[in-house]
């Protein structure tokens, strides 16, 4: 299976104060982590493409580090993540779907209480596509204040024979989280749901 | 009625080919949206209610509305998500406030069951702009040939004192699902993960 070959990489990181009621002390920050790869699959149908995932594995754990290092280095400060791809227009969905195992793996690897199914959305698109990047709690999928997702996007990728890769970490709740629920304070932890 | 909906919008699509092959039997998939008024729009206020009263009625509505248009017994959908785009002049939280107290359950309702957690997304949006609907499968988060996503934009909304709400709904996983992992036949279905 071939290496990934890697043409550009992104951080994008948002700091959070308010969003029309009260400010808070400690705003919230939301960081993805971007790499534009040459997709190895594009123009033509592959079967057999799930080896790919391993080649993978190496560069979501750069991206992980990348996105801890942004966020100040200390994996206890991350409390929500998700993940995503976009494939160029000479791909299909199925790679995109590739990023699911090593992109996940990644970041569970690295925080230390990360139970939960990391949320995540692909789709075909050209250069400047934008995607929602759905995000939740890392222990706990249920947790209903940090339901939230990330938009992102890059000028000129993915192209026709690109994959554009992302994670996402967040630091805290959304910004006015205001709709009960199960709080991250109450979360078990044993099942990833709750 | 308790919400006020300018308007709906359904798109079915039906994949018959996938990078030159056949899809059989097609991926059928329906995205079910209602642009909606937002009471909330212009100020701040504190208990939203009246949006986790909205989102228990479109929750009923749009499902039932994806299921007719997709001309499927309510038991053949195998996977569900949701989103919300919030115009300029409303806040995340609305979002939030739609999707996660009450929408889930009558959505499940009209299914006939659903035991995994409804993968969501939510954003501040322009008129035109996209969002991504994740897709999962609605007993099983993990079932690995049904992660997805749909995507949505209507031109003219969301307006600044508009939200746009939306479910999506499939009746199988990726056209072409091959790298692994659970499927909808070898899922149990009991915890809502495996």
């Amino acid at each position: 299976m071939p290496e990934p070959i890697l043409r550009k990489k992104a951080i994008v990181v948002e700091e959070i104060f308010h969003e029309g009621g009260p400010a808070v002390e400690k705003p919230l920050r939301r960081a993805a982590a971007i790499a534009v790869i040459k997709n190895p699959f594009a123009s033509q149908y592959v079967e057999n493409i799930e080896g790919f995932m391993d080649d993978l594995k190496p560069l979501g754990v750069e991206m992980a580090g990348d996105l801890l290092k942004a966020l100040g280095g200390d994996a206890s400060v991350v409390e929500g993540y998700g993940k995503g791809a976009i494939v160029g227009s000479a791909g299909e969905v199925e790679h995109g779907a590739l990023w699911h195992v090593p992109g996940g793996y990644s970041m569970r690897e690295i925080l230390p209480a990360s139970n939960a199914i990391v949320p995540s959305t692909k789709k075909l698109g050209g250069p400047g596509t934008r995607l929602d990047v759905p995000i939740t709690h890392c222990n706990a999928s249920y947790v209903r204040s940090h339901f939230d997702a990330m938009e992102i996007g890059i000028n000129d990728a993915p192209k026709a024979d690109e994959i554009l890769l992302v994670l996402v970490m967040t630091t805290g709740a959304r910004i006015h989280a205001r709709v009960g629920g199960l709080k991250a304070s109450d979360v078990k932890g044993e099942d990833g749901l709750r | 009625m308790i919400s006020t909906i300018r308007k709906f919008v359904t798109a079915v699509e039906e994949t018959r080919l996938e990078m030159g092959q056949v899809v059989s039997p097609a991926s059928r998939r329906v995205m079910s949206a209602a642009i909606i008024e937002n009471p909330f729009a212009g100020r701040f206020a504190a208990d939203l209610e009246a949006l986790m009263t909205i989102g228990a009625e479109l929750g009923e509505l749009l499902t039932r509305r994806g299921v007719e248009a997709l001309e499927v017994d309510p038991a053949a959908i195998q996977s569900f998500g949701k989103a919300a785009a919030v115009g300029e002049n409303g806040e995340l939280e609305h979002a939030a406030a739609i999707l996660h107290p009450r929408l889930g359950a009558p959505m499940r309702d009209v299914l006939g069951g659903g035991k995994a957690l409804v993968p969501s997304s939510k954003k501040m949006s322009a008129p035109g702009q996209s969002i991504d609907v994740p897709l999962g499968h609605k007993n099983a988060a993990y079932v690995r040939s049904h992660f997805d996503a749909m995507e949505l934009s209507c031109p003219d909304a969301p307006q600044p004192n508009e939200i746009v709400v939306a479910i999506a709904l499939a009746t199988g996983g990726r056209p072409l699902p091959r790298i692994g992992g659970l499927t909808h036949e070898t899922a149990q279905g009991d915890d809502g993960l495996r």
